[in-house]
Parts: C-alpha cells; structure tokens; sequence
C-alpha cells in the first residue's frame, strides 16, 4: 500500500487537500498514516495552547480613542487624495522647502558637519522624490510597450516579452524599496500606488518569455482591469512636477559656479 | 481552526450592518466608522497578535489597519466583507512590521527584553489543577520552544500559518497578502507546518520521529 505524503496529510488537515474524499479513505484503513497524522496533530494541538492576550471587553472603545483624532475629516477616494488641498498644501511645503535648501547650498560655503546632517533629511526627501518620478516613468513605459507589443510576423503564434519581463524584474525590487520608504514615511496614497503597481509587475515578471496572443491579452486586461497605468502616469507626472520645481537654473555666473567647486 | 466562526444569520445580519456603516462612513459620518472600529477590533487583535508575537506590535498593527482602511474606505467594494478587508490590511501592515521589527532588532546590541504580563505567564498552559513541578518544567520549555520555532518562521510562512491554521482564511485570501499564487499559498502553509514540525515534534507528547513520508510498506 502507498502511503500519504506528508505534504498530503498535512493538505487534509489544514482542510486544503484537493482530494480529501481519497484521503480519508486511506486514512481509515491505513493505521500508519493514521499514526502519522496524530503525531501532526499533536504538534498543532500544542501550538494551540499558545495563548492570545484578551485586550479588554472595552478594547474596540480604546482603538477608536487613539485613531479618532488621527483620522481624516472624511474618507477620499483613491484619486482624490492627489488632489486634497492638504496635500497639495503639504507637497507644496516639501517642493518650497527643497528649493529653500538648493538655494541655501548655492549661496553659502559648505558648513561643518553637522550643519550637513541637519540638511540630511531634506536632501533624503528630494532624492526620494526624483527616484520615484523615475521610477513611475519607466514602470510607465514599460507598461505601454507590454500593452502594445505584437508579433512580429502576424502568422507567428508566441510573443516575446523577455526584455518587459527583465526589465518588471528590476523594476520590482527598486519598487518593493520606494513602497517601504513611503511606508515608513508615512505617505500611505503613495505607498498604495505603488503596492499595485507591485502585483502588476509581480505578474508580468512571472510570465512565461514567450507568451501567446490569448495571455498576452489576458496581461494587458489585468493592467487595464486595475487601472494602474492612469494611476501610475498620475502620480509620475506630479512627482515630475515638483522635481522640475525644486531643480535649480543653470548658474550664470562662472565664478559661483567655481566657487562652488572650490567648497 | 479557532477562528470565532458566527452563525451564517449572525453573520448575513453583520456584513448588511458593516455595509451600511461603511456607506455612512463614506457619506460623510464619521461615528459610523467607530461601529466597524469596535466590532472588528478584537479579531483584528487576535490576528496581529498571532503575526508579530508581542502586545505593543499588534497593538499598532490595529490601529493603523483601521486608519488605513478609513484612508481606503473609497476602494472598498459594497458587496465585499469589511471584516475579510480590514483583516487583510492588517496581515500586510504586520508583515512589514515584522520586517521593521527584524531590522530593528538586527542594529540593537542588547537582546530584546522579554514581554511580562499575564499572557506571558506559562502557568496557563498548564491546564491540570495541580501540575507537578516536572509538568510545570515541561510546559515552560514547551512554550519557549513553541515562540522559537515561530520565530524561525519566515514572514510569508508566519503569515500563511496563522492565516490559515488559527484563523481559518481561505488560501485565497493568504494568496492575496502573500501576492502570490493560490498554488503558492498552499506550498506556504506547508512549509510552515513541516517546520514547525521538525522544530516542535521531541518536544510535544508523541514523540517518537515522523515516518519517511510517501512509502510503501
């Protein structure tokens, strides 16, 4: 008699095993893999001694007190959280602050060192700022060159999208960094784009190189489906927006320009 | 699975009432969210709990899942369960809070102190009412045992584990924190339990080492 994989017994007892019926069955006759079985069980039957804290009947009370004051008058839609007037408020601070700290850079001598570290997490910002336009821009592309590619030769029955899918590849762990700094920076709207932005080149990084014009189409209807490349090219132009309004004009006096080397 | 499962009237009659809250909420009536704030917030606990292992953690982990959800409010679909959403937000806000919390603890020197408290009292893992000290020795161990084999776990795996085992999700929706393949998920939540196998088996009463699996005999 063959006996049940671990995997298998494992399947049934977590209640995903695709044949659960066959499994059972075996079970019944088999005093083997019924042994097996219970010594799994008694190790998840342990674990489900662990205890889990109970936070307090009045706890749900408790979690409304510490968020309330935090929440916003009412919740936006997606789109809209680009377009609040706090928001805008806010990037326009950022942008001015940027320009303020270029402007500064250009006009004094360097400082001592800890002037530079003050001036850290203003450069930190306005780095951020230009990866991510970058970022956006190229997922942009990308994304638009998978929409249209097309076979060569129309009697050709696969398409090739290795370079797309290289090319999701690296893009993918620039954007699982992006997403955690807007995370951590606490730029939630940010971080949401690009969290979608992940599946969608979760997806094509996964597909086969070559793929046939039915899962080409079958790509091209999860983008549009979510709406990504309108999101993206959202965001992307306004991240290009306030990178072109912090870059500074060119110098125009040589020797500002030389002193600055010199510094 | 020791997910509070509530009957199917019970819990048709919550998803209409969350979805009305969820409509006022987003009408403009912000107390409406406080009624979906404090019928979830327990579960949520639980699950957050069970991913990060420690009270403060999980305790973040609630409070942002719910303003994040009132953030997202927006994309919430009305025929969708505001308890599955707002329990997923908070798997995925876990998972980078257990990602945080490693490298935290990668840049400190010190060990982390021990969390005390109630929860942290081994005695109640011994459910005789009088438990010899050998008993009492054995569940001590036991446990420590039980918190570093969880600990081994990688994030994807932790997940998957309380997702599926403790709180009954569907591999579809750990698939969906995970962003992975249905496929994927299950292969997770095996890998996990296997683990946790290895790591756990000496220690809990039967013993004796698992079989080579798939053999004919």
């Amino acid at each position: 008699m063959k006996h049940m994989t671990e995997e298998e017994l494992i399947a049934y007892r977590e209640g995903v095993a695709a044949e659960r019926a066959k499994i059972a069955q075996h079970l019944a006759a088999c005093q083997e893999c019924h042994a097996e079985l219970e010594r799994i069980e008694a190790v998840l039957a342990a674990l489900d001694t662990l205890p889990v804290p109970n936070p307090g009947d009045d706890y749900g009370r408790h979690v409304w007190q510490q968020i309330a004051p935090r929440l916003p008058e009412r919740p936006t839609r997606w789109w809209q959280a680009w377009f609040e007037p706090k928001r805008l408020g806010a990037l326009a601070s950022v942008t001015a602050l940027l320009v303020m700290a270029f402007l500064a850079g250009r006009m004094t001598k360097r400082g001592p060192a800890g002037v530079d570290i003050a001036n850290k997490e203003q450069f930190r910002e306005r780095i951020l700022i230009v990866a991510v336009g970058d970022h956006l821009g190229r997922s942009e592309r990308m994304l638009v060159e998978l929409s249209n590619a097309a076979p060569l030769d129309p009697a050709q029955k696969q398409v090739n999208i290795s370079a797309e899918q290289s090319r999701a590849e690296d893009l993918l762990d620039e954007n699982r960094l992006y997403r955690q700094t807007a995370l951590q920076e606490g730029d939630t709207a940010l971080a949401s784009v690009l969290d979608e932005l992940e599946r969608v080149l979760l997806d094509v990084a996964h597909s086969p190189e070559e793929v046939t014009p039915a899962q080409l189409e079958k790509i091209r209807h999860k983008i549009e489906a979510r709406g990504i490349l309108f999101k993206v090219r959202v965001v992307g132009r306004e991240l290009q927006e306030r990178q072109k309004a912090t870059t500074p004009a060119p110098a125009q006096n040589s020797s500002t320009k030389s002193e600055r080397n010199k510094a | 699975m020791i997910r509070m499962q509530p009957s199917v009237e019970n819990a048709q009659t919550i998803a209409e009432s969350d979805a009305l809250a969820v409509e006022r909420t987003l009408a403009g009536d912000r107390d409406a969210f406080r009624v979906l704030v404090e019928r979830h917030s327990h579960n949520v606990f639980r699950l957050a709990y069970r991913m990060t292992g420690n009270r403060p953690d999980a305790e973040e982990v609630v409070q942002e899942a719910f303003l994040r959800a009132y953030q997202k409010l927006g994309k919430f679909e009305a025929r969708a369960n505001f308890g599955t959403w707002v329990y997923r937000i908070a798997a995925n806000y876990a998972i980078d809070r257990m990602r945080q919390r490693k490298k935290e603890e990668a840049r400190k020197v010190e060990p982390s102190v021990r969390e005390e408290g109630t929860e942290s009292d081994p005695v109640t893992l011994v459910h005789d009412a009088a438990p010899t000290p050998e008993r009492l020795a054995h569940n001590i161990e036991l446990r420590k045992q039980m918190e570093i084999a969880l600990a081994a776990l990688s994030h994807s795996e932790r997940t998957a584990f309380v997702m599926r085992h403790w709180e009954g999700c569907a591999i579809e929706e750990i698939a969906e924190v995970l962003k992975s393949s249905s496929g994927a998920a299950k292969n997770t939540v095996f890998r996990a339990v296997q683990k946790l196998r290895l790591a756990l088996q000496p220690f809990v009463g039967k013993g004796t080492p698992a079989r080579a699996v798939g053999t004919e005999s």
